[in-house]
């Protein structure tokens, strides 16, 4: 490069067809036919990308609030990194549930545009956190359900979705690492920090139910192979929180056992109304506007 | 030869030192106070963008505007690194930023009032930026003028990502291009202040010169980004908020008014429209944070007891 000449430094690219798309430089879904499966009924197939779609748009959001309160410089490259990912899993994932629907919604239409009762997020997602200790004990629990979910929906019949799912699986087992590794560092830390994880993980740990309740629309196309049913991913997600909490010394508190998932029908707390108003206001206050 | 001399060989051979090199204490105490202004520069630059993230009016915006302020983040852990190879301590130059002991780019102490402002930020200050900090890759000091030449590179990519979100805005709505219009009058001249006072009154250029640690004096930057930054309004379709901006054939540079520098004085003393607040967003972060760095710590030691 040159050294002393600032202005050429600036014209030293050549690659301006690429160097604003999203948060990589390639097309993820390069070659990927996009298709819908036969018999798989549209409606759902876009429901249910909404519902994965905003699992991810929500909890991104959570953790962009934390950008420049992180406890360490390190750890604002790692929360930025995980909202960063988790911003391209929906954008992906929305982009394909305006396809499913077929009516000409992208994914700032639906981000955007849509009201709180049209989000089909778990609750978990969009709750705020306390503290660092409940960040990443939130973080550990969406993870470590995530990547379950992720690593059997790679395998499964919709393409764009099993693509999504298997780039998404290096993703968020880079994020199930790292709540896990914070996770055990301050339950082992000190006094103080083990009281925070511990009362963290018992706020957090029992809102992880709704993962497991089946909508109908997962049942639907789960019986298509389209869909993974979360069900069948409890015992691995057990699993691996007794053996993280088992390392970090602490408990886990029982848990009730959730008939619903009431965020998967669009039912939630003031939380999300707080995020949404926050996310939406400036793109609904600019009809017309470009960005 | 003695220390001295190989340490001025180096430096008249325009070549770099390095971490274990000999220095005279005056060089190695610039250098550090240099790469601390910087790497807090970084970290503090990253809240008046910062807070447009969770607003950003389409999800694209969003994804490039969290890399970039991610990567404002990196810039300052390289920077506080480069900064540790000199005997520095990252926890105590923190410190020194939220004393007020240690400054930062006075630039991030104006708001940023509207969505226009994350492109004006990126085209007028990352570009000013880049007219200071692409000399600084030929730095005399070796781990900074390392870290410089991958800064300038990301940098360089988040001015033209400003210019572009700027050029999309024009071509929205009259709304849209209102909000540009003022974003860039109120971004102008703060930015040309970027380069820092005049040569007259700049008592450490000489020092830094002959040290090979700076490379033009801050008029001359100055110029030069005034120079590159005027065809690029032209090209946007807005008016720099000068009216003695002009091209002076004889000088083959664009002549500019005058700077109110005391505005500038009065901003680095820390009466600046955002000063408080910068630093207690950033001492607030370091507090809350104290007892996470503390258990990380104290599993480190455990863990090292259970290996001895």
């Amino acid at each position: 490069m040159s050294f002393d000449d600032a202005y050429q430094s600036l014209t030293d690219h050549d690659d301006d067809a690429r160097w604003a798309y999203g948060t990589g430089f390639t097309d993820p879904l390069a070659g990927v036919p996009s298709a819908l499966p036969d018999g798989v009924d549209r409606g759902d197939l876009a429901a249910y990308c909404l519902m994965l779609g905003d699992d991810a748009l929500i909890l991104s959001h959570r953790l962009q609030q934390w950008v420049t309160r992180a406890p360490e410089i390190e750890d604002e490259l790692a929360l930025a990194n995980i909202g960063l990912d988790l911003l391209g899993q929906a954008r992906l994932l929305l982009t394909r549930a305006g396809e499913a629907e077929g009516a000409g919604r992208d994914e700032d239409q639906l981000a955007y545009l849509r009201d709180p009762g049209e989000f089909r997020n778990v609750r978990l997602a969009e709750r705020a956190d306390a503290d660092f200790a409940e960040l990443v004990a939130r973080l550990l629990v969406f993870s470590t359900w995530r990547l379950a979910l992720f690593d059997r929906l790679a395998a499964t019949g919709d393409p764009v979705v099993a693509a999504i799912a298997a780039k998404g699986v290096k993703e968020v087992s880079y994020h199930r690492d790292y709540a896990a590794g914070w996770v055990v560092r301050l339950g082992d830390g000190t006094e103080l920090s083990h009281a925070r994880t511990q009362a963290a993980i018992d706020v957090v740990l029992p809102l992880s139910g709704e993962l497991f309740v089946a909508h109908p629309v997962e049942r639907r196309l789960a019986e298509l192979d389209v869909a993974v049913d979360p069900a069948g991913l409890r015992a691995e997600f057990d699993d691996v929180i007794a053996q993280v909490l088992r390392v970090a010394t602490l408990t886990a508190p029982s848990q009730p056992s959730p008939q619903q998932s009431p965020g998967r029908d669009g039912d939630h707390g003031a939380e999300l109304t707080e995020i949404l108003a926050e996310m939406q206001g400036l793109a609904r206050a600019t009809p017309g506007g470009v960005w | 030869m003695s220390e001295e001399q190989a340490f001025a060989e180096v430096i008249d051979k325009d070549q770099r030192i390095e971490p274990r090199d000999w220095m005279p204490d005056g060089y190695r105490k610039t250098m550090i106070r240099q790469i601390a202004q910087h790497a807090h520069s970084e970290i503090i630059g990253m809240q008046p963008e910062g807070a447009w993230i969770t607003r950003a009016p389409s999800l694209r915006r969003k994804a490039i505007l969290l890399a970039k302020v991610q990567d404002e983040a990196g810039h300052g852990l390289y920077l506080y690194s480069a900064a540790e190879t000199l005997g520095a301590d990252r926890g105590d130059l923190t410190r020194r930023l939220i004393e007020g002991r240690q400054k930062y780019s006075s630039i991030f102490n104006y708001p940023t009032l509207t969505f226009a402002d994350v492109g004006v930020i990126g085209w007028l200050v990352d570009g000013a930026a880049i007219c200071n900090q692409v000399p600084l890759c030929r730095s005399s000091y070796g781990p900074y003028a390392r870290a410089m030449i991958r800064i300038c590179k990301e940098e360089s990519f988040h001015q033209r990502q400003g210019y572009e979100l700027l050029m999309t805005m024009m071509r929205g709505t009259e709304a849209q291009r209102e909000m540009v219009r003022d974003a860039v009058d109120r971004w102008w001249w703060p930015s040309l202040m970027m380069f820092g006072p005049p040569d007259a009154d700049s008592p450490n250029t000489a020092q830094s010169m002959a040290w090979k640690i700076k490379r033009h004096t801050n008029d001359e930057l100055r110029q030069r980004f005034v120079d590159m930054t005027v065809p690029q309004a032209e090209a946007l379709g807005v008016t720099l908020p000068d009216p003695d901006l002009r091209w002076n054939a004889e000088r083959e540079h664009y002549d500019f008014g005058a700077i109110d520098w005391s505005e500038l004085k009065r901003v680095i003393s820390g009466d600046g429209p955002m000063n408080a607040e910068r630093i207690a967003r950033r001492r607030q972060a370091d507090e809350d944070g104290a007892w996470v760095r503390e258990a990380a710590a104290a599993h480190a030691a455990k863990r090292t007891e259970v290996r001895a």
